[in-house]
């Protein structure tokens, strides 16, 4: 036995080399564990990852214009869209064979709509052009720049052929240029006209209101949070009841808990009015706006903070503020410069937690936000469900998400995703 | 600890006591005409009451019934029913009071040596953080008592503050019992909910366990895959799947030949289970962590195949960390509104999709109703979670905290 030992490679049981055995129990494993998590990783990745990134995909796709108009394009290329000069017959009689065939598949009301997003009009004019355009010869009613003029006005303007020229590439950036209140021009991006500057506006107040939010939250759970940490375990319990019931109730019923505490007949109004404090008159308003909003989403995320906060400052040992007092530091630098230091891990878990929840918050803002306190979320399902503007959504809904993950990799450096609480 | 105690000087309890009354008495004025009367009215009651009851009487529990009967009087001489509840309540409040300050009781507890500021801060931050407690918690106990409510209305009536009878009803539980669209509500997200936890705890189990071996290739990534529903803002999550369900509803219909309903909740439930999968995995692995491995290896060692072991040693010690994240998995989709609302039609309206039309165009009052119950259920639930936790705790040898 020394023998093998000294000349040759160490051997298992069965008579193969031992690092190869190992080295094969070692696969097996990692097979094994592998099978296992995949049939969840093929349904998430399937039914959620991917729906995701081809939803993020339709924000700067945009095969629209060159599917439908493709001859039209072709010929626009050598249209100089600087000019300021009406393109030739050509590119006119390529649009009326390619309408004919769009009018034949019903599809030139949809690009009709997909110009008008960006020129107001657009949708109109294909739809009425539409039903004339779809009467006429390709061959004999030559020449069509005269009668197509005729048809609508609009086709007889520079800037109706420059929108089409401008938006024809088949993937664009002019989602993402409108999300941040822009636009594609034949001049490069250009601002949108004052009127329609809204959704830098939007962005402002989400990032400030999730921001006064998160504030809100540190405010309130520090203090609740050092009580618990610091009470007996008996007495922590129960008041970590009061913490986790309303972590625990539907979302629903604490925002129409909200609104009914809110309204103007509501119970907090109704009580100042009682005690006196406020006129009858002269009722608060705190719903339908920002302070509604603010109220409703620091009471429903508040939870969120206490819970991290909690946990980290449980094991700061209350032996360290009363060494610094014994030292002769005051209560005040105690606190501050002893205590607090250390529970800064917990501030920053929870304020990220409750931050990244809160950019994203959808239906508090939409009940209790009224026009004034909604977020960037309500108006992605606006585009999605009222205006059909699709691309535009994915676009802010990217601009969204790429906040979110990069907190999200902050959250993970700061506290690691291992160590995600589910309260308790 | 207990520090000795010892009475206190007048000199300190008669003006204490009388600005906790010209506080109570800001309210009382401010409601009757005149907060500045009140102040001083209630300042001079409450500094002489003090003054009286502690060196002319000193019979302590006499004492503070007699404030407790006064201020009670007082209080439904100025708003009769609800103001002699509130009479009755500071009475109690301000008996106990003036007898906790003369007698020094409040330092029982503390340590001998604190300073006097030291210890009005420490009672200080206490009615602070009796404020937040009472912030956090009064939403939900508001909406119980409304929801009994005889009226139409979202607040509280002359009738409901007077405790009369004819104020409550059971009127709104009757509407939700009885009304179709309620009740079909209610019934979809009973069916939806446990499908749809089902799928993601049978497959979130397997992947928690699998995850939780020694060698797995890229296991940060897929843990952050499998996380992911729950990062990512559900508005985006919901705008992904409607165009997704979209295309998989069409196939489903037009190839397969599915009934247009059936292939509704086969879409909500499969959106539901990808939203639940995070906190199974979460829950889960995190009682993986304590789970003794040669357990398993014993058993192999005694013969029994990888799932008699799975299902023999190693599911019955994890079993509470599969439920509770069965729990989580359950109430994310009884309580989801935003993908249901995307994904789904309206043979598939849920409980909070009911809820949040109901908010969102003609409020009524039944949902107070339907909150009070889902109030009850999440206390249900809360309760199961806790006694699960103490118990995995138990089994792992921890002492329960």
């Amino acid at each position: 036995m020394a023998d093998t030992t000294a000349n040759g490679p160490v051997l298992a049981a069965d008579g193969t080399p031992l690092k190869q055995s190992l080295a094969r129990s070692l696969r097996r494993q990692k097979m094994r564990a592998l099978m296992l998590i995949a049939p969840l990783l093929v349904f998430v990745l399937l039914s959620f990852i991917f729906p995701i990134a081809s939803m993020l995909f339709r924000s700067v796709e945009n095969g629209i214009v060159q599917d439908t108009l493709p001859e039209t394009v072709a010929a626009l290329q050598q249209w100089d869209e600087q000019s300021g000069e009406l393109p030739d017959e050509e590119v006119y009689a390529a649009f009326i064979r390619d309408m004919i065939i769009a009018v034949d598949n019903k599809e030139h009301t949809r690009l009709g709509s997909r110009l008008n997003y960006e020129e107001t009009g657009m949708s109109s004019m294909f739809r009425r052009s539409g039903r004339a355009i779809g009467r006429l010869d390709p061959v004999e009613d030559a020449p069509f720049k005269e009668a197509l003029i005729d048809i609508h006005d609009g086709w007889g303007e520079v800037g109706t052929w420059q929108t089409i020229k401008t938006h024809a590439v088949p993937l664009t950036n002019g989602y993402f240029l409108n999300a941040v209140d822009m636009q594609r021009t034949v001049d490069g991006a250009q601002a949108q006209p004052e009127s329609k500057q809204i959704l830098i506006t939007l962005f402002g107040r989400t990032l400030q209101m999730s921001l006064i939010i998160t504030g809100a939250c540190i405010l309130l759970g520090y203090p609740i949070a050092w009580l618990l940490a610091n009470l007996r375990m008996r007495t922590a319990n129960l008041l970590m009841i009061l913490v986790l019931l309303p972590f625990w109730t539907s979302l629903l019923v604490r925002t129409s808990a909200w609104k009914v505490m809110l309204q103007q007949q509501g119970v907090i109004n109704d009580t100042l009015v009682w005690l006196g404090l406020v006129d009858d008159a002269a009722r608060l308003v705190i719903i339908n706006n920002q302070i509604g909003t603010i109220i409703a989403m620091t009471h429903i995320l508040l939870p969120f903070m206490i819970l991290p906060m909690y946990s980290v400052m449980q094991t700061i040992p209350p032996s360290y503020t009363r060494a610094a007092k014994s030292l002769g530091a005051t209560n005040w630098t105690a606190f501050w410069r002893v205590y607090f230091p250390q529970s800064v891990p917990g501030i920053g878990a929870g304020s990220i937690l409750v931050f990244i929840l809160a950019i994203g918050y959808y239906i508090t803002p939409e009940i209790v936000g009224g026009t004034k306190g909604v977020f960037i979320s309500n108006r992605i399902a606006y585009h999605i469900s009222s205006s059909l503007n699709w691309g535009l959504a994915a676009a802010l809904g990217t601009i969204l998400l790429a906040a979110v993950l990069i907190l999200y990799w902050a959250y993970d450096r700061i506290v690691g995703i291992d160590n995600v609480k589910l309260g308790g | 600890m207990t520090t000795p105690i010892s009475r206190k000087p007048l000199s300190m309890v008669v003006p204490t006591v009388a600005v906790a009354g010209a506080f109570l008495g800001l309210f009382v004025g401010t409601a009757n005409g005149s907060g500045l009367m009140g102040v001083v009215i209630g300042a001079a009651l409450m500094g002489a009451l003090a003054f009286a009851l502690t060196t002319l009487w000193g019979n302590e529990s006499a004492s503070r019934w007699s404030v407790v009967a006064l201020l009670g009087a007082l209080g439904f001489l100025l708003g009769s029913i609800p103001g002699l509840i509130l009479g009755l309540l500071a009475g109690w409040f301000f008996g106990w009071f003036i007898f906790w300050l003369f007698e020094g009781r409040y330092r029982g507890h503390l340590q001998p040596y604190l300073t006097s500021g030291q210890v009005f801060w420490h009672y200080a931050f206490r009615v602070i953080c009796g404020a937040i407690f009472v912030f956090l918690i009064t939403p939900i106990l508001v909406v119980i008592p409304l929801s009994f409510n005889a009226q139409d209305f979202f607040t509280f009536t002359p009738e409901m503050l007077r405790f009369d009878p004819a104020g409550y009803s059971l009127k709104h539980y009757e509407d939700f019992f009885t009304n179709n669209e309620w009740q079909r509500s209610f019934q979809n997200s009973l069916i939806i909910a446990p499908i749809a936890t089902l799928i993601s705890v049978s497959l979130g189990t397997l992947a928690a366990i699998g995850l939780s071996q020694s060698h797995v290739p890229g296991k940060r990534a897929i843990m952050a895959m499998l996380i992911s529903p729950m990062i990512v803002p559900l508005i985006i999550s919901a705008t992904g799947m409607f165009f997704f369900y979209s295309q998989i509803g069409n196939f489903l219909e037009g190839t397969v030949g599915m009934s247009k309903n059936l292939v509704g909740y086969i879409k909500v439930i499969l959106a539901h289970a990808v939203l639940g999968v995070p906190f199974v995995i979460i829950t889960v692995t995190a009682t993986l962590v304590g789970f003794d491995r040669s357990l398993t290896r014993a058993a192999a060692n005694m013969g029994a195949d990888p799932v008699t072991t799975f299902f023999k040693v190693q599911m019955p010690l994890i079993l509470p960390g599969v439920i509770s994240g069965g729990l989580f998995a359950f109430i994310t989709s009884f309580d989801e509104v935003v993908v249901v609302l995307f994904v789904g039609s309206a043979s598939q309206k849920t409980l909070p999709w009911q809820m949040f039309t109901g908010l969102r165009e003609q409020i009524s009052p039944t949902i107070l109703a339907v909150a009070t119950i889902l109030v009850v259920i999440s206390i249900a639930l809360l309760t199961t979670i806790e006694l699960l936790r103490r118990r995995s705790e138990r089994l792992r040898g921890m002492s329960p905290a």
